[in-house]
């Protein structure tokens, strides 16, 4: 469904004029299947940002295309309702003069699709990401870090997208407020049969969502797996990955 | 045996809205042992290392007593207080990038600082800094102390403030959620530091955390911390492995629910 073609990227830096340039992604290919969840794992600094903002179509690849069902997703109306995007930093991600109804009508209303039962549509996402009809009114600075995440969520189901990219989604949670984000998001893709690509460093997190993951370094990707293969890791750096973990 | 640091009856609230934020909190600290704080954001446990230190934005306010060795720092004048930060109660933030001047190299912040204690010369600060930094695993020290903090990665940094720490050796380290900002990897290769620094110190530490495996692998005792309340306390042993407070249970089943789903796939064929 999501294609990633030998996708090139790379960065001025420097100055205004400065040629020099940094090169962020080598070659990267892969392929998300429909209702599949594909997580992403690299460090800090390692493209996978800047990848997830390639699959939105928010920024453009040097070299290389990202098809979605076929399509350039260069295109607004290839990514229009079929692609949404949660990330990591939920206090810029409202706008701070919406409620979190209008946050969540957001993208219903960029697409024209106004009608008269949005008040039980805003009510029917509350109750999906597991809050009640009271946080319509509310406004961003009101909410705690999951709650403004659960809305960040719904505002990403309600034009029911075929695919969901989660830059860092759970990240600055607290660990306990990240199972609860877990075990929702989970559910959702049951009810809605989306897929997801699950950015994120934490390995432990990516195994309990995924159904297979991309191991990323420096740009190029390491390695690919099935996450009930995950002991079975080849590259030394997975290996590395996989021992450098603080389990409970 | 004497504690190091026993804080009784500490209160903290807001003068603005009225609000208490930590109710009526007492614990102590051994020496030579790491105390961790637990509990989810917005329970009190960076006010708690705030206070400890007076380091408080203008309208909180505290009141009770936290004797450091003996003697109650919530009665020390502005001045003493100032002494006693750094060289005697080392403190490391969350977030490396805010904890040193970004319009300098991170070299000038480290000349401040042991000018200020211990006034040093610019020669003696560098010897003294870069054996530390080579002990924290910072291979170019002199090229790393050239560098903004822009330049380098959250890991490096915090590493370079357990550098700073290790030199001033102070009596007591406070570490509020030191391993939250980095990776998987810079978090492991930090709390492997953190595991040393208190074998080289040995001296008393309170860490705080919201990841209760980072717990485990660190301290000896812990609080529990809920609505700026301590809701249990106890050895990390007997708090993480059976929890009595149903707040507790909830925070060491979330964790054990992340953790075992891939523990069973790295056990499981």
């Amino acid at each position: 469904m999501l294609k990633v073609e030998n996708v090139h990227k790379s960065y001025r830096v420097g100055g205004l004029f400065s040629r020099k340039k940094q090169q962020i992604l080598h070659d990267v290919s892969f392929e998300c299947g429909s209702g599949e969840c594909l997580g992403i794992i690299g460090e800090s600094g390692s493209g996978k940002s800047t990848l997830g903002r390639l699959i939105l179509g928010i920024e453009q690849a040097d070299q290389g295309a990202v098809l979605f069902e076929g399509n350039d997703v260069r295109n607004r109306h290839v990514r229009s309702g079929n692609m949404s995007a949660v990330f990591q930093d939920y206090t810029s991600s409202i706008n701070p003069f919406y409620t979190v109804k209008e946050a969540i009508m957001e993208p219903l209303t960029a697409q024209g699709q106004v009608r008269s039962d949005q008040d039980a549509r805003v009510d029917r996402l509350l109750h999906q990401v597991g809050l009640d009809a009271s946080y319509q009114t509310k406004y961003a600075h009101e909410l705690s870090g999951g709650e403004a995440q659960r809305v960040c969520i719904a505002r990403a189901i309600s034009t029911e997208p075929k695919c969901i990219v989660l830059d860092e989604a759970i990240s600055s949670l607290d660990v306990s407020v990240q199972i609860q984000v877990l075990r929702l998001l989970k559910e959702l893709k049951n009810i809605y049969q989306m897929s997801y690509v699950f950015i994120t460093h934490d390995i432990q997190a990516a195994a309990y969502i995924c159904d297979r993951v991309l191991i990323f370094r420096s740009g190029k990707v390491e390695e690919t797996i099935d996450v009930k293969q995950l002991k079975h890791v080849q590259s030394d750096y997975a290996k590395q990955l996989m021992e450098h973990l603080i389990t409970f | 045996m004497l504690n190091m640091l026993e804080v009784n009856h500490l209160r903290v609230w807001d003068a603005n809205e009225g609000k208490e934020i930590i109710r009526d909190s007492s614990f102590r600290l051994k020496p030579q042992t790491c105390l961790a704080i637990v509990g989810e954001s917005g329970s009190g446990k960076s006010l708690t290392c705030r206070s400890i230190i007076r380091l408080h934005k203008p309208w909180i306010r505290q009141s009770g007593e936290i004797l450091f060795k003996g003697e109650n720092l919530n009665q020390l004048s502005v001045k003493e207080m100032r002494r006693r930060r750094g060289k005697q109660i080392g403190m490391i933030m969350q977030n490396g990038m805010g904890a040193f001047d970004p319009s300098s190299v991170v070299g000038v912040h480290f000349q401040e600082t042991l000018k200020g204690h211990f006034g040093w010369s610019k020669s003696q600060v560098e010897t003294a800094m870069k054996k530390a930094m080579e002990s924290v695993m910072l291979n170019h020290p002199i090229e790393t102390m050239n560098k903004y903090p822009y330049q380098l990665s959250g890991g490096m940094l915090q590493r370079l403030m357990i550098a700073l720490t290790l030199v001033l050796s102070p009596d007591i380290v406070i570490a509020d959620e030191p391993t939250t900002a980095l990776d998987t990897i810079s978090q492991y290769e930090v709390v492997e530091q953190f595991i040393q620094l208190r074998e080289r110190m040995g001296g008393s530490m309170i860490f705080v955390s919201h990841d209760l495996g980072v717990v485990k692998k660190i301290a000896d005792e812990v609080l529990v911390m809920r609505n700026g309340v301590i809701v249990e306390s106890g050895s990390v042993e007997e708090v993480l492995s059976a929890p009595r407070h149903p707040y507790t249970q909830y925070l060491v089943s979330t964790r054990l629910e992340l953790s075992s789903h891939f523990n069973e796939i790295m056990r499981g064929e």
